[in-house]
């Protein structure tokens, strides 16, 4: 069995290209284009550069050892916290802004939802010079007011989404409109491996970088590029995507993919897609989703914005149901235990999503000799008043 | 023969006209479906309310929103409109997002379809490639006619593609826009309508989105066969009881 994509833009039976026709030829634009664009060794230079010198790359695998000690396990974090904007979103923003460019692009928009992903993009445009439109639910523009004042500083336009529950989903909503409105000279800057192909593989093809230092870095450190367990947090999927990319097909490499339970997996507030999802259609692609008995889409429920999806992309809806990839759910409380817990024994204070994936650590039983490397998807300076909140700081 | 390829043969300029089920109030459907025939409109868009429709502008969406919250379901619609043919003879076409039909069995959903007498289906998310290679079979043998948009960013290549799996209407998408965007047909636009009438397709085109008053109606209809309004009537119900539906569509046609 194969996990990457196949050339008709699925991931087995989840991905393909469920748009209205008033999207169909910017889609296939950059269908017929992506692979060749990427493959261009003047797009591979530039890309790299700026990875580099802008963004901070290689981020460094860092071995914790007060943590490892704890659980009794060898623990790596890899460090996108460390990534100029403060995640690992900036990877696939920097590939698309030059994508964007070679097709004579002139106008971005992109959705965010804690405003990672469109701060990203706000800094890629004003970097290119760009204009630049991020749209965004309203209750999240009142949640995250630091990143939406970061976008505006950035020169970029933050449009409130007023339509449905007006968070992530209907800021993406939102995206897609204008992109049907402005067909010719826009470009949309997705954030996750979600959407209609080709967005999941050329997204996962942009955050690939973090697995492909993964391997040499560990190499350096342990001799192997191989860990026993690669960990990383799932929304929509795209540092989930990075993280197992180049070890998809090696299945000596345990992949575990974690979910936000919310307030608890049944408790009604949760974004646990693969437990609470069905196959269905959302954004564009055939993938997992929660959603009514009536194929309405439903809201879902995080502490953590940047989970608060519901829907998993095409490539994590295969990984859950060929079972190449582990599963596990995370709460609320939960996962901002684990957050103090990594700033206190190491110093990180992390993302609210990455404290998801370091809960797992309470959870899963790993043997000493084991290789654990866990995707630390992005810096908690964002998340400082949810953590300022819950803990009565 | 499907009422709608029927309707088609008729030598007028046939207005269509879309409303989403559920809206304003739940048990509003066959109300609104049987004024519309009374006021002389020659085909009905049965809108099937979706919580994230990526083609329709803010108008449609909200009456989708509402027609939800009044507790709208595909089951409930499709009770609503069981008995529907003892009254009603004009084509009536569901039109709606895949996901629902997904979850309601697609061939169970063109099942139904035929049982209650619906003539096409217009699903804006299924991929034209998606249709042909899992679902035509299916929707045939309910004899379902499956309607395709095309835009004006749409290759002559593809529109000839689109025009050979057709087998009642093109639904002509007016401009690169969501449904209830724009005010008037500039040149653009009645270039585009008349490119299209040169292609000499087999299938007429019907022309939808920005269509709301008789100026825009009549320009829409110059090169082509039929033109269907959505955000403008939506608008009108809002404002006015089901028994006014005959002033909108006289403010329309006369």
């Amino acid at each position: 069995m194969t996990y990457n994509i196949d050339d008709k833009g699925y991931y087995g039976e989840f991905g393909g290209a469920y748009i209205p026709e008033m999207l169909y030829p910017n889609v296939e634009e950059l269908r017929q284009n992506y692979l060749k664009v990427m493959a261009e060794p003047s797009f591979k230079k530039e890309f790299d550069q700026l990875l580099k010198d802008y963004v901070g790359r290689p981020s460094p695998l860092y071995f914790a050892k007060r943590l490892s000690n704890k659980y009794k396990t060898k623990i790596y974090l890899k460090r996108e916290d460390l990534n100029h904007t403060g995640a690992h979103k900036i990877n696939n923003t920097i590939g698309q802004i030059l994508m964007a460019q070679r097709l004579g692009k002139t106008r971005i928009i992109a959705e965010t939802g804690a405003g990672q992903h469109g701060v990203a993009t706000a800094t890629v445009c004003a970097l290119m010079g760009l204009k630049c439109i991020v749209y965004m639910g309203e209750i999240d523009i009142a949640r995250q007011a630091p990143n939406v004042a970061r976008m505006k500083m950035l020169g970029a336009e933050v449009r409130p989404a007023l339509s449905g529950s007006r968070t992530l989903k209907d800021a993406t909503n939102e995206a897609i409109r204008d992109w049907i409105n402005n067909p010719v000279n826009t470009h949309y800057i997705i954030g996750s491996v979600v959407g209609p192909h080709p967005y999941p593989d050329m997204v996962a093809r942009f955050q690939a970088i973090v697995s492909e230092e993964i391997q040499w870095q560990l190499n350096e450190k342990e001799g192997t590029t191989k860990p026993d367990y690669v960990v990383a947090c799932v929304g929509g999927g795209s540092n989930a995507a990075g993280a197992f990319y180049h070890y998809l097909d090696d299945t000596d490499v345990k992949l575990i993919a974690v979910e936000a339970a919310g307030k608890g997996i049944h408790s009604g507030e949760s974004a646990a897609t693969s437990v609470l999802g069905r196959e269905g259609i959302i954004h564009g692609s055939k993938t997992l989703l929660m959603q009514t008995n009536d194929g309405q889409i439903t809201e879902p429920y995080s502490i953590s914005a940047g989970l608060d999806y519901p829907g998993v992309g095409p490539m994590h809806a295969h990984l859950y149901t060929s079972g190449r990839a582990e599963f596990l759910s995370i709460t609320d409380d939960e996962a901002m235990k684990s957050g103090l817990e990594l700033s206190q024994l190491e110093g990180i204070i992390p993302a609210i999503e990455s404290s998801h994936a370091l809960a797992i650590l309470e959870q899963k039983k790993f043997n000493a000799d084991d290789i654990v490397v866990i995707n630390l998807s992005g810096r908690g300076d964002k998340d400082l008043q949810n953590y300022i909140d819950y803990f009565k700081l | 023969m499907n009422r709608i390829n029927q309707k088609l043969k008729k030598d007028k300029k046939l207005l269509s006209i879309y409303f989403s089920a559920g809206y304003p109030n739940l048990n509003d459907s066959v109300s609104i479906i049987q004024n519309l025939e009374k006021s002389g409109v020659d085909m009905i868009e049965i809108g099937l309310p979706f919580s994230d429709p990526l083609a329709d502008g803010p108008t449609i969406q909200a009456s989708s929103t509402q027609a939800l919250k009044n507790g709208m379901t595909t089951e409930i619609l499709f009770n609503q409109l069981k008995d529907i043919r003892n009254t009603v003879s004009i084509p009536l076409i569901i039109m709606g997002y895949f996901n629902p039909m997904l979850q309601y069995g697609v061939e169970a959903f063109c099942k139904k379809c035929q049982d209650i007498g619906i003539d096409g289906l217009i699903i804006p998310d299924l991929p034209v490639d998606v249709y042909n290679e899992q679902y035509k079979a299916t929707f045939e043998k309910y004899g379902l006619i499956n309607v395709f948009l095309i835009t004006p960013q749409t290759s002559n290549e593809r529109i000839n593609f689109i025009d050979s799996i057709s087998e009642g209407f093109i639904y002509m998408v007016s401009s690169a826009s969501v449904t209830g965007s724009s005010s008037g047909f500039g040149n653009e636009q009645t270039a585009y309508f008349k490119r299209i009438a040169d292609m000499n397709l087999k299938n007429p085109q019907i022309v939808g989105f920005g269509i709301s008053n008789n100026e825009t109606f009549t320009q829409a209809t110059q090169f082509a066969k039929g033109a269907i309004i959505g955000s403008a009537f939506i608008k009108h119900l809002l404002n006015n009881p089901i028994h006014k539906i005959k002033d909108f569509v006289n403010s329309i046609k006369y």
